[in-house]
């Protein structure tokens, strides 16, 4: 993991870049709304092409960097442009590259300045891609920020009927979080500088800082206050059902799929193997906090009357297992936590694209107003059911191996853990039961339109469902790729 | 076929089935080619199984292992998508694509006219693709993906009329039922895993962990956690004592489902469980005696309720649940080929039952329909003296009974005298048991001749408008249920006991599977051929009371259960409301869930959570109001504040 300047082409900075180009050429033609929605979905087409061509063509096995890329940026500061990717992030980026492809098509109706719509989405995955490869400190966090603002902008002028409060709460939320990282970040830069008389970001350098415990904990605090809000783990979570139930459809496929799983990649890549002797103290309480939140927001979830609040909460619920299993800190745990983020993006994001489909014909979300929609939209309904099941863990569909292989990690580290995790799985089905029972059976509340999907529609459904059955029948490629990078960060965050 | 490597075909061709009346089913739109289709798919699997049975009959190895692709691979954890052929698993592919093949043509003229014809036969395809990999999988995930596939179909079918709220809601309590069992048998096999784990063998595979069963401590507290653990699992899938509630409501679903999944196949899945792991459960005595025990008072308590329904799928319904009790108490005191043995003659003669029950109501239906009446086609007041209108059901429908009852020389005789003479002489029995078990055997010969009684029995009581309109059905109807009552009839031939004379052909051919386990636990029924004659003895006497009974007072003296209701009328009641069961557990469970979750929500989540948070912004927002009084106050404004402060500080330190 050397500090090694590329060679090869820059791959990384072109997937990074790319959608960035789009947003100019989308600002450029911003008259036109059709040029814009095929420009955006032009770009996250390439974007795609190039990260599942990246996926194929690499060797994903070894361990190490698969792909680095390390310029020098601002010498003043140390400050460099050093990308990386292993086979978490390239995960993580095909499933940002994929999510951005249906968030384009799903908004492909959106009425409401579609230039600066198409725009904001495009730099959003800038962001998050950004923040997949970013290995310099202040790279990442400039990344990390850059998330913040177009999905301030996507909930605050897209979203629904109390849009401004909740971009406001989200935005707070986030921004103090990310404040203590900043303040955390030019810390460790002074100190390490000071240590060695070496000033840089560059996470491999920072991780030699010579720390005693208080200041580890301290930093290790920072960091996490950060990342367990975006998780967001309990009780930081309060922000997430409100911007998902604000946000548009695009706003919170994006949310949930992508946004919440940067908090997880930055704890796994930065804050555990940065302060190890921190992190491994603070397992007990990570584990505590996820095991609550976990039946806390699967609680909460069964008595909301808002479809897409079912839905957020649980999120909550579900992140609560990809944060146990990371408390329970053995491979196969980490392993179900990272197919399990991968899954959830998939899960979760094809629930909310239904939901918007859903609202789309019915005016509402309120479950007393929806029913029977299996009646008058066998089609849609079939698909529901299908991304209903798969969110409640069902054996053979997406969810059900991350979950399984994070119970049997915790089983085998903390066997009372993994006991009380596994009711999260009764939970789960009472509240998706109780999701299906209010939407797609039952008598029919006669949505106003009923037209059964349309061809755009099968487009976006048709590789989620085939995607969340694959990843439930065979996700071994998805582990072979992320075995040895998980291994390592194991190694390099446990002393 | 030589070899074993073609196993994979006998799921797949449900699956392809269900693929393909799932996809295209609504352009195809013929029933007979839908319908056609589905049975082809279950038949062509029964024809497999038929020839592995033979291939595995004349083979001397009886354990046999398909792998066919990896399915998970992390750390200590190899899974495969593998298959497991050995006595107890062909004998229950044959029960699932046999008695199966018969339910698929059977729901051709049942389903016919329905408006989702083609999900219905998708929906019975993947059961039947599910309950096969439950059956065949070589290892305990592999099961866990058809426990839970059932349990998806099961809530699909008995949601079928999905337009009725009690259908989705009866639907939904299966699901959630089940999951109470799923915890269990989660929690089960992630610590035998563990266990297993920490002696040096990680493993999910029964072969394994039959091999290195011994590596537990027998009779510790681990295997005891371990198995009762996973008999939670069963009590949820086989509806016992504590979790039975989900059954009887499960009849929401068509008649055939209930047939199949209700009754033959899906809820005999969690003995099919504990006989797969059956050396772990001989390890615990403990375990063995909770089984017994929890078998035994289902077994007499869901009889008891079936005494006072008036709903002839709802009878059955408990009967269900009763006879899974006996399975289970065969299984606890170490019955285990006992207990698979009436698991086989019950899905003959129980099926047979309900789809009798299902041509009674599809009858009536009929009749209904001619009248233009409105009345309830299942509730047995309303019928009587169907045995003239309905020939063939009737026959068929009684000669289940028969068998049910336990007269002798019909096949549940046989399996339930050996389940009752192993409660009672087995190492691992007790006469308590036996007793139990007995009465609730009289209890069941008398509600299933009550039954008989009032449906095909005595005078008609039909609205007058429909009572001539009730036809017998046709023959895709009547043919399986000819078939099913033959077998009812003589499916008990396999297993007749040596003090019989018969050669108990069936506790050979478990032998490999179970024989380890009861020698290594010395585990056996041991008594006199007195003591064995006296209790068959008494056995057939309780039977012959209970119908005696039943005939008396519901043929001969029909005003006298009118009298005993009246004069037990609180008695009544409550057997006639379950005992209130369902209205215990809302009290204990459910709503006190939802008030926390309430509680939690308006409470906790609104109130302090975010109200902590509302808090601070609006502390903020008075500080920044008061400091600077020409701000507008508004949040976004803030916000935008902010964002310019965090560029600015940031721009400060990368460029300054």
């Amino acid at each position: 993991m050397t500090a090694e300047t590329s060679i090869t082409f820059p791959w990384l900075s072109l997937l990074l870049w790319l959608p960035l180009l789009g947003t100019l050429l989308c600002l450029l033609w911003r008259k036109s709304a059709a040029a814009c929605r095929y420009l955006a979905l032009g770009t996250t087409l390439l974007v795609l092409l190039v990260s599942v061509g990246l996926a194929v063509s690499l060797e994903t096995g070894a361990g190490g960097w698969l792909l680095f890329e390390d310029y020098r940026w601002i010498d003043a500061y140390g400050i460099r442009y050093t990308l990386g990717m292993d086979g978490i992030s390239l995960l993580l980026i095909l499933l940002t590259a994929f999510l951005q492809v249906i968030a384009v098509l799903i908004s492909w109706d959106m009425r409401k300045h579609p230039a600066l719509f198409f725009a904001l989405v495009l730099v959003l995955e800038t962001g998050i891609i950004g923040v997949f490869l970013a290995l310099d400190l202040v790279l990442f966090y400039l990344f990390w920020e850059l998330m913040l603002i177009p999905m301030f902008f996507l909930i605050g002028v897209w979203g629904h009927e109390r849009r401004v409060y909740a971009a406001v709460k989200f935005f707070l939320f986030t921004l103090s979080g990310s404040l203590l990282l900043l303040l955390a970040i030019i810390s460790l830069y002074l100190l390490h500088g000071e240590q060695t008389g070496v000033y840089t970001f560059a996470l491999a350098a920072l991780k030699q800082t010579e720390l005693n415990f208080t200041q580890e904990m301290i930093f290790y605090l920072c960091f996490m206050a950060a990342f367990v809000v975006k998780v967001p783990l309990f009780p930081f979570h309060t922000w997430l059902p409100d911007a998902h139930t604000e946000a548009p459809a695009a706003g919170s496929v994006d949310l949930a799929g992508l946004l919440l799983k940067t908090g997880v990649y930055g704890m796994i890549r930065f804050a555990f193997p940065l302060f190890p002797l921190a992190a491994e103290k603070s397992l007990p309480v990570l584990a505590a906090l996820a095991l609550i939140g976990l039946f806390y927001a699967a609680w909460i979830a069964y008595l909301q009357f808002d479809i897409k609040r079912i839905v957020a909460y649980s999120s909550v619920s579900h992140l609560g297992f990809v944060i146990l299993g990371l408390a329970a800190w053995n491979q196969t745990a980490w392993e179900g936590s990272v197919l399990l983020m991968i899954s959830h993006g998939v899960t979760t994001g094809a629930l909310f694209v239904m939901i918007a489909m859903i609202r789309q014909r019915t005016a509402t979300r309120e479950v007393d107003k929806l029913g029977g929609l299996w009646q008058s939209q066998p089609n849609l309904s079939a698909f529901f059911l299908l991304f209903c099941f798969a969110s409640l863990g069902l054996p053979g569909l997406a969810n059900f191996a991350g979950e399984i292989l994070i119970l049997i990690g915790v089983f085998s580290s903390q066997p009372l853990w993994g006991a009380i995790a596994v009711g999260g799985i009764l939970f789960a089905a009472a509240y998706m039961l109780r999701l299906l029972q209010e939407v797609i059976w039952g008598p029919c509340c006669e949505p106003f339109d009923k037209s059964d999907l349309c061809r755009r529609e099968w487009l976006i459904l048709i590789p989620l469902a085939l995607l969340v059955i694959w990843l439930g029948c065979y996700p071994q490629p998805a582990l072979d790729v992320m075995r040895a990078p998980i291994q390592l960060l194991l190694q390099g965050g446990m002393p | 076929m030589q070899g074993y490597s073609y196993l994979w075909l006998i799921p797949f061709f449900p699956l392809a089935g269900s693929i393909i009346n799932g996809l295209f089913g609504k352009k195809i739109k013929n029933e007979a080619v839908i319908g056609g289709i589905a049975t082809l798919a279950i038949f062509s699997s029964f024809v497999v199984s038929c020839s592995y049975f033979f291939q595995l009959l004349g083979d001397s190895v009886k354990v046999h292992q398909n792998v066919i692709a990896p399915w998970i691979s992390v750390g200590n954890l190899q899974v495969d998508w593998g298959f497991l052929l050995d006595p107890l698993s062909v004998v229950m592919i044959l029960i699932i694509t046999g008695v199966g093949s018969l339910i698929h043509l059977y729901s051709i003229g049942y389903m016919h006219g329905e408006v989702g014809y083609y999900r219905f036969f998708s929906y019975l395809n993947l059961f039947c693709f599910s309950m096969l990999m439950l059956v065949l999988g070589n290892n305990a995930l592999v099961m866990f993906i058809g426990w839970e596939g059932v349990g998806l179909c099961s809530y699909l079918l008995i949601g079928y009329y999905f337009e009725k709220k009690s259908a989705g809601d009866a639907a939904k309590k299966a699901f959630v039922v089940n999951r109470i069992g799923d915890f269990g048998f989660l929690c089960g096999l992630f610590a035998l895993f563990w266990a297993l784990g920490s002696k040096g063998v990680w493993t999910l595979n029964f072969v394994e962990i039959s091999e290195n069963a011994h590596l537990l401590q027998s009779g510790g507290v681990l295997v005891t956690v371990v198995t009762l653990c996973f008999f939670l699992g069963a009590t949820g899938k086989s509806a016992q004592i504590p979790l039975f509630t989900w059954l009887p409501d499960a009849m929401e679903g068509p008649t055939p489902v209930s047939a199949l999944i209700h009754a033959a196949t899906m809820v005999t899945a969690g003995v099919y469980m504990i006989a797969r792991m059956n050396i772990l459960f001989a390890m615990s005595p403990v375990t063995m005696m909770v089984i017994a025990c929890v078998g035994a008072a289902t077994a007499i308590f869901a009889a008891s309720i079936g005494f006072a329904q008036n709903d002839i799928k709802r009878v059955l319904a408990y009967s269900t649940v009763s006879q899974l009790g006996f399975m289970f108490l065969a299984m606890g005191v170490g019955a285990f080929t006992a207990g698979i043995f009436h698991l086989m003659t019950h899905a003959f003669f129980k099926a047979c039952l309900f789809l009798g029950s299902g041509s009674v109501i599809h009858g009536m239906h009929h009749g209904y329909h001619h009248a233009h009446l409105d009345d309830d086609p299942q509730d047995m007041r309303n019928m009587g003296g169907l045995a003239k209108k309905m020939p063939i059901t009737y026959w068929t429908f009684l000669i289940s009974t028969i068998a049910i009852a336990g007269v002798p020389l019909f096949s549940a005789f046989f399996s339930k005298d050996e389940i009752l003479w192993w409660a009672f002489g087995s190492t691992r029995g007790h006469w308590g048991l036996w007793l139990v078990g007995a009465i609730a055997a009289g209890m069941t010969a008398f509600y299933m001749f009550r039954c008989v009684s009032m449906t095909f029995w005595g005078p008609q009581k039909t609205n007058p408008k429909a009572k001539d309109h009730i036809p017998e059905s046709p023959w895709t109807i009547t043919l399986p249920l000819i078939v099913l009552a033959f077998l009812a009839l003589v499916g008990g031939y396999v297993g007749v006991p040596a003090i019989l004379g018969g050669a108990n052909h069936i506790h050979h051919f478990f032998e490999p599977v179970f024989g380890h386990a009861q020698e290594l636990f010395k585990i056996e029924a041991h008594g006199s051929h007195a003591t064995e004659y006296a209790l068959m003895a008494a056995s057939v006497l309780i039977a012959f009371a209970g119908i005696g009974i039943a005939i008396f007072m519901y043929l001969k003296k029909p005003e006298l259960p009118g009298k005993f209701t009246a004069a037990f009328s609180g008695l009544h009641k409550a057997v006639y409301n379950k005992w209130y069961i369902d209205e215990l557990y809302d009290f204990l469970f459910v709503n006190p869930c939802k008030k926390i979750g309430t509680f939690l929500w308006r409470g906790v989540d609104v109130k302090v959570v975010d109200g902590a948070v509302n808090g601070c912004a609006w502390v903020i927002k008075g500080i920044g109001a008061g400091l600077r009084y020409s701000q507008s106050g508004y949040l976004h404004n803030y916000a935008v504040a902010m964002v310019v402060g965090v560029v600015v500080i940031v721009g400060y330190y990368v460029l300054g």
